[in-house]
Order: C-alpha cells, then sequence, then structure tokens
C-alpha cells in the first residue's frame, strides 16, 4: 500500500500533466503486476462493491477518536467528503503495514462474505497500521469513491510512455471485458482479450474559431455549413458486427450508450462516421448536463435511458468498407454518408443527418446564425467542400462560428459551500431577477469568479446571512452579477417559468445597483427573440 | 469580577481603559501581535512585545506613537498590570496578561504550542478567564511534526531539482515566510520577494537572527533562480512577475491545506499544511493549562469549539470579533491563516 499511496501523494503534489505521467511510468516500471492491474481496474470502474456501511464506519471512528457525532457532522461539512474525514479524525497508526496494495484490494474483495464481527475488526485493524494518505485511499476504496486526480486518458498516455504500445490500443484494452484475477497485466497491456482492428479510431478532425471576414473565405458555394450542437462529439466504429464509440477525449464511451449500438448494429455495411451525441426530448435538444448524466454513470438504467434520451446527428464519414476514405473531398464523403442513411432508411432510429444549410450569399448566413438559438444549437460549422478529413486541428478548412452568449444581469439570493475540492468556501450560488414586488430564482452557477473574488463573496455571505438551510444561505440580495448563458427555454420545472442553458457568472457587476436588476418579463423577452 | 468587555471597536479592558488588537481607532491599544487583523492603523498609542516593534513601525508607520516590553514584565496602566507572554505564532507574538486586583484575564492573540523552532515557544500562563482563538478549532486539524514538514518540503524540492524546476512558496510576507525560510534552510539558496525581503529586514533591525536570503527583483538571473527556492507573498499568484521565472513549481503552505479540496482547488502544484496556529488537541492543552474558570473564544471555529468546551465541563462563551479575516490585506488573495 505504501508505494501506491506514495504514487498518489506525488501525483497531487504536481498540477503539471506530464509530471503525474512521469509518477505512474515511475509506478509502472517498480510496482507489482498485480498492483498495477489493481490501479487499472479502479480506473475504469471495475471497483469491489462497498462491502461494510458506512454509517458503521462513521461509529467506529467516533468511538475511536472520542468525539461526539455533531463534532463528526461538523468535521464531515468542512472535509466534504467522507472517507477523508474518517481519516483525519482518526488517530496516527500505532504500528504500521508493508502488504502490497493488490494484497489489500482482494482483502477488501473477500470482505463482503465475512461476518459483521469480522469486518469490524479488519476496519479497526487496518486502520491502526496504515498512516494518513493510506487510511484516506484505504477509506475511498472501502467507500467504491476512490478517484485519482488524473483522466483515463492521462493514465493511457502514461501506459502507452511505458510500454511503447498505441494509446488508442491501450484504451480499448483497459476498457474491455477482463478481471484482475485472471490476466497478466502484459497480457492486458498488449490487449491479448480484444480486437483492436475493430476497434481503432482515427484522430478527431477539429476547428478553429472563425477570426477572418466571411467575405475572405471566397464563394459560399465553396462551404458545406451545418449547425454547431453542443453535445458529446462521438466517433462509431462498426467493422465485423463489434459496435465502439469514441469520444473526443479518446475515451471508449461504448457502454453508455445502448440504445444507439443497438441501432448501428442493426445497419448494413461497416463504417467510421463522425457526428455528435445529444439528449434529444419533446422536439428539442436537452441540456448538456442531462447529457453528462449519461457518461458519469456506471450503470445505464432504462429508467436514466427514458429520462435522457440520445440521438446520432453525422457529421462525417472517414471508412467504408474497411477503406480509409478521409483523403477524399468532404463532398464526396457526405455523399457517402448520405447513401448509408438512405439504404439502411435509418430515420427516426435515433440517427440523423447533420443538416446541411443552403444559401446563397454570406450576408444571408448572419441571419441563419442569428436565428441559431432557435434551433437548440451554438453557431455555425463551416466547411470546405474540397477538404479532406484532417488529423487534428488544421486551420483553413473548417471552422467553427459560434452566437455570443446571451447575458442578463440578477443578484445572488443563496450560497453554498462548494463540495469536494471547493469546500471551504462559499462557491455556488443562485441567482434571482426581480417579479413583481419580489424576486424569483432564475439560475444556478459555480464558476466564472476568480479565487481573490470567491475569496470577497465568501466573506459578503458569512457577514449578510439572513437564515441557515442546512448547507444553504440565504444572503441579503445585494451582489449583482452578470450572468451569461447560451440558450433558453419555457420550462414548467423552473419556478420562473424559464430554464436557461449553460449558466455560468460572466462578470461581477459592482457598478449596478440591485435595483437595476433584469426583470422576468425581460428574461422571457429573451426567448421570443430567438425562436 | 468583569475586567474585560467584548465591544464594537475590539476587546476593552474597563478599569485600564485601552484595547486589546482593536479594529476600530482608539487612545490605547496594546497588540498581540503585528499580523494585519490584528494591528491595524490608526491607533493614538501602541504597546507591544520588544519584537514586534520594528514589524509594527515598518508596517504602520515610522511616525507611530508606541512603546514596547519584553516578555514577563509587567508595566501598569489606570491599576491594571499588563504584561506579555510567548504565544509561538510568529515572532514578536504574545499572549497579553491583565491582572486588576488579583483577577487575571489572558488574551492568547493567534497562538502555536508547537516549537517551530524560530518563534519563542508558546508558553501556558494560568489566569481566570482566557481568551482564546480558535482558527483550525476542529478535530480533523493536527499538525505533523516539525521534523516530518521539514522532510516533506525538502523532498518536494528535490523532486522539482530533478527537473531543473524553481520551487516558489507562497506565503504571507510575515509569519509565514520566515517559518518556511527556517524549515527550507540549508536545502537551496532562498530569494525572497521585497514585500518579504523588508518585513526580514524590519525584524532582523531589532537583533533576531534568520536564515540568510537573497532579495529576488527584475534583475535576477533566471540561471540563479533555477533548482533553488523562491518565497513570494499570495498577491503575487498570477502576476507578470512571476509568470517570469523559468520552469516553477508552486506551493501553498498552510493549515488550511490540510483537507485534500482547499489543496486542490487552488492553482498551485502542492499544498502543505504548515500552520502557525494551533490545532485541536493545541487549543484543548492550551486551554487546560490555564486552569481558567471562563473561556471565550474568538475567530474561526468559535461555534463548535465553545460547545466542545462547555460539553467537557469547562465554562465557554463564543465571541464575535474581527479577527481572522482573509480579505482584510490585499496581501493575501489566496487561502491564508493570519
Ligand atoms: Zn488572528
Ligand atoms: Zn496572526
Amino acid at each position: 500500500m505504501k508505494q501506491f499511496a506514495n504514487l498518489i501523494n506525488t501525483v497531487e503534489l504536481t498540477n503539471k500533466t506530464n509530471d503525474k505521467i512521469d509518477a505512474f511510468v515511475d509506478y509502472f516500471s517498480k510496482a507489482p503486476d498485480k498492483d498495477k492491474l489493481w490501479l487499472i481496474a479502479i480506473f475504469t470502474g471495475k471497483r469491489p462493491k462497498r462491502p461494510v456501511k458506512t454509517t458503521l464506519m462513521r461509529e467506529w471512528c467516533m468511538e475511536i477518536a472520542g468525539i461526539p457525532e455533531w463534532l463528526f457532522l461538523e468535521s464531515y461539512s468542512t472535509v466534504g467528503d467522507l472517507g477523508e474525514t474518517l481519516a483525519l479524525l482518526l488517530p496516527n497508526p500505532s504500528r504500521s503495514d508493508d502488504r502490497t496494495f493488490s494484497e489489500w484490494m482482494q482483502d477488501i474483495v473477500d470482505l463482503r462474505t465475512k461476518s459483521d464481527q469480522e469486518k469490524e475488526a479488519f476496519i479497526r485493524n487496518a486502520w491502526s497500521s496504515l498512516d494518513m494518505q493510506e487510511r484516506l485511499i484505504f477509506n475511498k476504496l472501502i467507500g467504491g469513491s476512490f478517484r485519482i486526480g488524473v483522466s483515463k486518458k492521462t493514465l493511457v498516455n502514461a501506459l502507452a510512455k511505458y510500454s511503447g504500445l498505441e494509446a488508442n490500443q491501450l484504451m480499448h484494452s483497459i476498457i474491455g471485458n477482463w478481471d484482475v484475477n485472471s490476466i497478466s497485466f502484459d497480457a492486458l497491456i498488449h490487449g491479448k482479450h480484444i480486437n483492436y482492428d475493430n476497434s481503432k479510431p482515427y484522430p478527431f478532425c477539429l476547428a478553429y474559431a472563425l477570426e477572418k471576414d466571411l467575405n475572405e473565405l471566397g464563394s459560399i458555394k465553396d462551404w458545406q455549413i451545418e449547425y454547431k450542437w453542443d453535445g458529446i462529439r462521438g466517433q462509431i466504429v462498426k467493422r465485423n458486427n463489434e459496435v465502439f464509440i469514441w469520444s473526443r477525449g479518446e475515451e471508449l464511451v461504448t457502454k453508455q450508450f445502448p440504445e444507439l449500438v443497438e441501432v448501428i448494429q442493426s445497419l448494413n455495411g461497416d463504417f467510421v462516421i463522425d457526428g455528435e451525441i445529444l439528449a434529444l426530448k419533446d422536439n428539442g435538444i436537452l441540456l448538456f448536463n442531462d447529457l453528462q448524466k449519461r457518461l458519469n454513470r456506471k450503470n445505464i438504467t432504462k429508467k436514466l435511458m427514458e429520462e435522457v434520451p440520445i440521438g446520432f446527428y453525422a457529421y462525417d464519414m472517414m471508412e467504408w468498407e474497411h477503406k480509409d476514405i478521409r483523403e477524399y473531398p468532404l463532398s464526396e464523403r457526405r455523399q457517402r454518408l448520405e447513401n448509408l442513411f438512405e439504404s439502411n432508411s435509418v430515420e427516426g432510429k435515433r440517427l440523423f443527418l447533420s443538416d446541411v444549410i443552403t444559401v446563397d450569399t454570406w450576408a444571408e448566413l448572419h441571419e441563419i446564425r442569428a436565428q441559431a438559438r432557435s434551433k437548440d444549437s451554438e453557431g455555425l460549422m463551416l466547411k470546405q467542400k474540397e477538404s479532406p478529413y484532417h488529423t487534428g486541428r488544421k486551420k483553413g478548412d473548417w471552422w467553427k462560428w459560434k452566437v455570443d452568449p446571451l447575458t442578463i444581469d440578477a443578484v445572488m439570493i443563496y450560497a453554498q459551500k462548494g463540495s469536494g475540492r471547493r469546500s471551504a468556501h462559499y462557491t455556488d450560488y443562485t441567482f434571482a431577477v426581480k417579479k413583481d414586488d419580489g424576486l424569483v430564482t432564475v439560475a444556478k452557477a459555480y464558476s466564472g469568479l476568480t479565487n481573490a473574488e470567491i475569496l470577497e463573496v465568501s466573506r459578503f455571505v458569512k457577514q449578510n446571512s439572513i437564515e441557515k438551510f442546512g448547507p444553504v444561505r440565504i444572503v441579503k440580495p445585494e451582489l449583482v452579477f452578470e450572468i451569461a448563458f447560451e440558450g433558453i427555454a419555457l420550462s414548467n420545472r423552473h419556478k420562473s417559468g424559464v430554464a436557461l442553458r449553460f449558466p455560468r457568472i460572466s462578470r461581477w457587476r459592482k457598478d449596478k445597483p440591485v435595483e437595476e436588476i433584469d426583470t422576468i418579463e425581460t428574461v422571457k423577452q429573451l426567448i421570443y427573440s430567438t425562436h | 469580577m468583569k475586567i474585560v468587555r467584548f465591544t464594537k471597536k475590539g476587546i476593552y479592558c474597563i478599569p485600564g481603559k485601552f484595547y486589546l488588537d482593536p479594529w476600530y481607532p482608539v487612545d490605547y491599544a496594546v497588540i498581540s501581535h503585528a499580523h494585519a487583523d490584528h494591528a491595524r492603523s490608526g491607533m493614538k498609542h501602541y504597546l507591544c512585545h520588544d519584537d514586534s516593534k520594528a514589524i509594527l513601525k515598518h508596517r504602520i508607520g515610522k511616525d507611530i506613537s508606541i512603546e514596547s516590553l519584553p516578555y514577563g514584565k509587567p508595566i501598569t496602566i489606570n491599576g491594571v498590570s499588563v504584561s506579555f507572554y510567548p504565544a509561538g505564532h510568529i515572532i514578536g507574538s504574545a499572549q497579553i496578561r491583565l491582572e486588576y486586583k488579583g483577577y487575571v484575564v489572558v488574551f492568547s492573540g493567534d497562538y502555536k504550542v508547537k516549537d517551530d523552532e524560530l518563534t519563542i515557544p508558546f508558553e501556558p500562563v494560568k489566569c481566570n478567564e482566557f481568551i482564546t482563538e480558535s482558527t483550525f478549532g476542529l478535530p480533523i486539524y493536527n499538525w505533523e511534526e516539525e521534523s516530518v514538514l521539514r522532510s516533506r518540503l525538502h523532498n518536494w524540492v528535490s523532486s522539482n531539482q530533478a527537473k531543473n524546476r524553481t520551487s516558489v512558496f507562497v506565503g504571507y510576507s510575515l509569519g509565514k515566510a520566515q517559518r518556511l525560510m527556517k524549515l527550507l534552510d540549508g536545502v537551496a539558496n532562498v530569494y525572497v520577494h521585497s514585500a518579504i525581503h523588508n518585513t526580514n529586514e524590519a525584524i532582523r533591525s531589532s537583533g533576531i537572527e534568520l536564515p540568510t536570503t537573497e532579495l529576488w527583483t527584475v534583475n535576477t538571473q533566471k540561471q540563479a533562480l533555477q533548482n533553488n527556492i523562491l518565497i513570494v507573498p499570495p498577491a503575487l499568484l498570477g502576476s507578470k512577475m512571476i509568470k517570469r521565472v523559468p520552469n516553477m513549481a508552486t506551493a501553498i503552505c498552510s493549515g488550511w491545506m490540510q483537507i485534500r479540496g482547499n489543496r486542490r482547488w487552488q492553482s498551485v502544484d502542492a499544498g502543505f499544511p504548515v500552520s502557525d496556529h494551533a490545532d485541536w488537541n493545541g487549543l484543548i492543552t492550551a486551554v487546560k493549562a490555564t486552569e481558567a474558570e471562563k473561556v471565550y473564544v474568538t475567530h474561526g471555529s468559535q461555534a463548535i469549539f465553545s460547545k466542545y468546551l462547555n460539553e467537557n465541563g469547562i465554562y465557554s462563551e463564543e465571541v464575535k470579533t474581527e479577527y481572522g479575516d482573509e480579505t482584510i490585506d490585499n496581501d493575501q488573495n489566496v487561502l491564508q491563516e493570519s
């Protein structure tokens, strides 16, 4: 466990991705194979189920630390994380422990079937032999919530650096089906259990933000114009009856979208296509936050599939019947994409062709962009019809032309301390606008302020809270902020009657008195002006 | 007997007619230590410990009316005997002991129980009433031994040196900066920002020895910094000047860094829980050692610590003060303790 705790410690002492990668490479070259397998298992969601109730762990900890429950709860609310609270409250260990990380993991796996007394003895014993950092890891492993502050992609890059193997293949290998106790580390990373030829993705072709005048782009006839969607950019790979979905972050997200996999499975032909996964409901596009739920859950339940139904808007085709067609001009790739859709009559089956917008002049395009919000789109994409499917970002052939954000001035009425990494300060705010003689909540926002501003707001909150509701402070409505957002729609789920898309603080309006904030009527006006 | 009262302007000694660490201008202020939330400008007269005198003049103004005393030597003000005892918080920090007709009240100011090998260690003083801070008044705050902290910092510096990096530490120019200088003494050359340099010079002027440092200026060669250490005040974080430091790794040292969330929230690489305040057990030990029959708890977790004391048979009340405000000084735009 010491070696593993050291790794975590090193990773936490730097913000630099390359240093983190080096720390992992160092670990991979020194740690026992079984430990490495467990590390990867935890990263890829193959965690053991929680073997002990957290309420019991709390009780034992309070007893050992000799503190009453209210003090435990105060501590917990300051720390914001249970495993960490327990680790901080427990006294220093009376001895040390040399067992490896995998031995500990196996014990945790085996614990599930043990008796209650055995469980308690195991936990107490562990606590008295693990130091602070080890205890923290142990508690979080037991609770099933252990996370290392790096992305799957970073881990994969470290594995690639260590082994010399290709990153995407490693991604497929570690995500695939495998079990810690029936595979060797070497077999795992070499992908003995998968067929990488079937999943191999292409690097995404990326666009730059438009930085020229439209007229400099030449004739509009040479450009394919589409709406820009704000979902999860995805690449669907179908080869030899296997289907894979890669996200732009080069992570495999196949398991998160089973209904999409089912549709793709039923199509004729093998192909690789590029597009956007969007949450679609009632003829509209749900907020990105909703879509995020599909990424974060380990198990995609039927309920979640109904709550957040998804669709795929196809942009491009990179491979057809095992032939790489990325060098073909866009116009031809688009034709093949359309052929695929027509020959399979997929319309309405979660698969959609991204609409091509046809206008005769650049001037007309300004109009269309201005109306983009009414389509729940965040702007336009301009793609040169002759362009190949580039590797990565290349200037000149693909441009994104986003709409400007909408803004309103609102007053802060509630504040809450952030969770986890922001738990010491008031970082989560709720904003309101005027309605009749009072105020009505319109948005919650977490980001957009500098650290110094957060401290200043926190101070205001402490001195001006009217009431406390659990973790929420109701504050004197005084601080005015400009809230930017990407879209707005009528909503009967919200008290104000409107839902904002992607609200965030764009700036603190210290110059504005609260009397001058927007009213709900003016906010609603924005709906009519964008739709 | 009631000899102190908590007023809007600060802690007031009734028979003595003076204030302890007042936050509004008053005629006579007895100052526990030179941090900005305890020693404010605008007082007609200041009384502090000998080692704080030069720092106060440096921070507030050369021409202030100020007198100072060594630890343990009383003076009498309007019949109240006033004396200072070591608080172990920063250089020159003192607990203020008041005695009137045999009744003793001690105001802790800010204090730390563990010996940091730099400031004169905290000394418990028996009293009837004890006014204590509670910055880290939760049982999750327990500091590591000085030797453990030292090796943590040293390891971090050497891992930076392995990559030819400059180790940049962020710390308040009075207190944390000197503590870091002591902890890092001998590991590498230590450069300091001018705000810290000037504070150091004020401290040195009262005859106190500090580890050797070099002044960091716009003219400092980049190669000189490489593999060495630079200490800067928090306001420098994100500034143009700091961006000139080549290949750096940054760290914040503060008790708040005990919590992982706080470490990750900052835009720096590393966070180390190095504090100049008493930890949970430190607070309890200190309170018990005073044998006070009444304990007032000021800035920090006053409600929590006070409730805990009451539950454990020590009569206690919480008091609202204006100490411990992180935003009071422009010097502090990240989580810092004072
Ligand atoms: Zn203080
Ligand atoms: Zn202080």
